[in-house]
Order: structure tokens, then sequence, then C-alpha cells
């Protein structure tokens, strides 16, 4: 699908940016014109998403994010949130509902919700590598609007 | 992220409002242990009416506060959700476990 608009960030993995990613994706987004709904999907898939990077591919250390918005044809929008740090060893099993490594503050829901917010989700991970989640969205467009 | 409480018949309403996310949840759940630790109270709402955004951090929060209930015999409710935090609270399965009510 032929891309309309992108912007790309880039910050360190400090959970006071996870509330400035969700609104920045949000912000890009409204473009689309989305419901409130679709805007509250898109800003919770996007808190899961760059909250894994923060807490599973930086345990020890402050690393890179980079989360890149696409605007596709169709009136899709795609997320990509890429770290470069731990990695995920066993995809598969990190997805599964309530598979948690993260201790008594995380409830193991994340990818459920990703998924279920979103489209489509992909993920590639190798390990000492990092991890990169590309979502898709589709904004449905309103009759009366544009 | 703010919070009120109030305490009344054995019954503490937790009320949490602004966003709730990974960046807040330690907090937040550390919050609710000593209001309960000091209350000790029967029951526990979590009153999520001026919670504008929550993300899997809020059922972590929910499931940590019914651990600390039940130690004390007693019981978690979720009360009053606005439909962003209504719709992650029913993704996650959460209902189930924990009764989420809304009261006009």
């Amino acid at each position: 699908m032929k891309e309309q608009n992108y912007i790309k960030l880039e910050f360190p993995s400090k959970s006071s940016n996870e509330f400035f990613a969700r609104s920045a994706a949000a912000a890009f987004a409204a473009q689309l014109d989305p419901t409130l709904e679709e805007l509250g999907d898109v800003k919770t898939a996007v808190s899961e998403a760059v909250t894994n990077a923060i807490v599973h591919a930086y345990p020890e250390e402050i690393g890179r994010i980079v989360m890149r918005l696409r605007i596709l044809g169709g009136n899709t929008l795609e997320i990509m949130i890429k770290d470069f740090g731990k990695g995920i060893e066993n995809v598969e099993e990190a997805r599964k509902p309530l598979f948690t490594t993260g201790g008594s503050e995380r409830s193991g829901m994340g990818f459920t919700i990703m998924e279920s917010f979103m489209d489509k989700l992909r993920v590639r991970s190798a390990p000492g590598k990092g991890t990169t989640i590309v979502m898709q969205r589709a904004i449905r467009l309103r009759v009366g609007k544009r | 992220m703010k919070y009120a409480a109030s305490f009344a018949s054995g019954r503490l309403t937790v009320y949490l409002s602004g966003e709730l996310d990974h960046h807040e949840a330690g907090g937040v759940i550390r919050t609710i242990g000593e209001l309960i630790d000091d209350n000790m109270p029967r029951e526990c709402a979590i009153d999520l009416s001026g919670l504008r955004f929550m993300d899997s951090s809020g059922i972590a929060v929910i499931i940590s506060a019914g651990r600390k209930m039940r130690t004390l015999g007693g019981r978690v409710y979720v009360e009053n959700p606005q439909e962003q935090a209504r719709k992650v609270l029913e993704t996650s399965g959460i209902e189930r476990l924990i009764a989420v009510a809304t009261h006009s």
C-alpha cells in the first residue's frame, strides 16, 4: 500500500515517555478523522508496545526506541515500534495471554490487547538484537465526513 | 495521575483519575496497598470514572489490589470505567474474576 504520510520519532526507554509516545501517535492519527474509540485503540496499542520495549528490551539500561507511524492507502494507520535491546527468546510464548516475565506490575495482557485492538500485528525479534513490532489498523471512513 | 479515597461502613473507595500506564502503576499499587493496610476494609472499590486512559498496567493494579484484599478475606470491585478502560477490562477477561459495575 502506498505511503501517504509518516513520522519517525526516537526516544530513550524511560517510562515517562510512554505518555509522550501514545499522545504523539494519537496526534498523528487525528488526520484520519478517527472516532474516539479508534483513537483510544491506537493509544492503547502504542502504550503496550512501548512499555514492552521499556520493560523487556532494556531491563537494566536505558536504550533507544524508534516509533514510526505511516498512513497507507485505504485509510490505514501503520505503527512500528522498534528497539535494539535484549530480544524475545520465544515470540510465540510471549504472545500468549497472561505470559509475563515482568513481575507484579505487569499483567501479561500486552500482546493480547495489541492483537485485539489492531487489525494486524507482526513481531520480529532476535535474541541480543532487538524487537520490531508492526501493527496496522484501518480507520473507517465515516459518512458525512470529508 | 491523581488519587482520592473515602472510607465508610467497611468499604474503601479509591478514585483514580488521569492516565494509568506502566510509569504510574508502581505508585498506584503502593498507594492502594497502603490505603488497604490503614483502613482494613471488607470491600475495596476502585472507581475509574475520572480515568481518561489505562492500558494493561491497570489490570496489574486491579489484580494486585484483589490479591491484597483476599488475604484480608475481602473483595475488590471496579466501578464506572469510561469506554476506553472498559474495552481494556473486557479484552483482558478480568471480569471473570472481579466485578465491574457502572452506577448511574
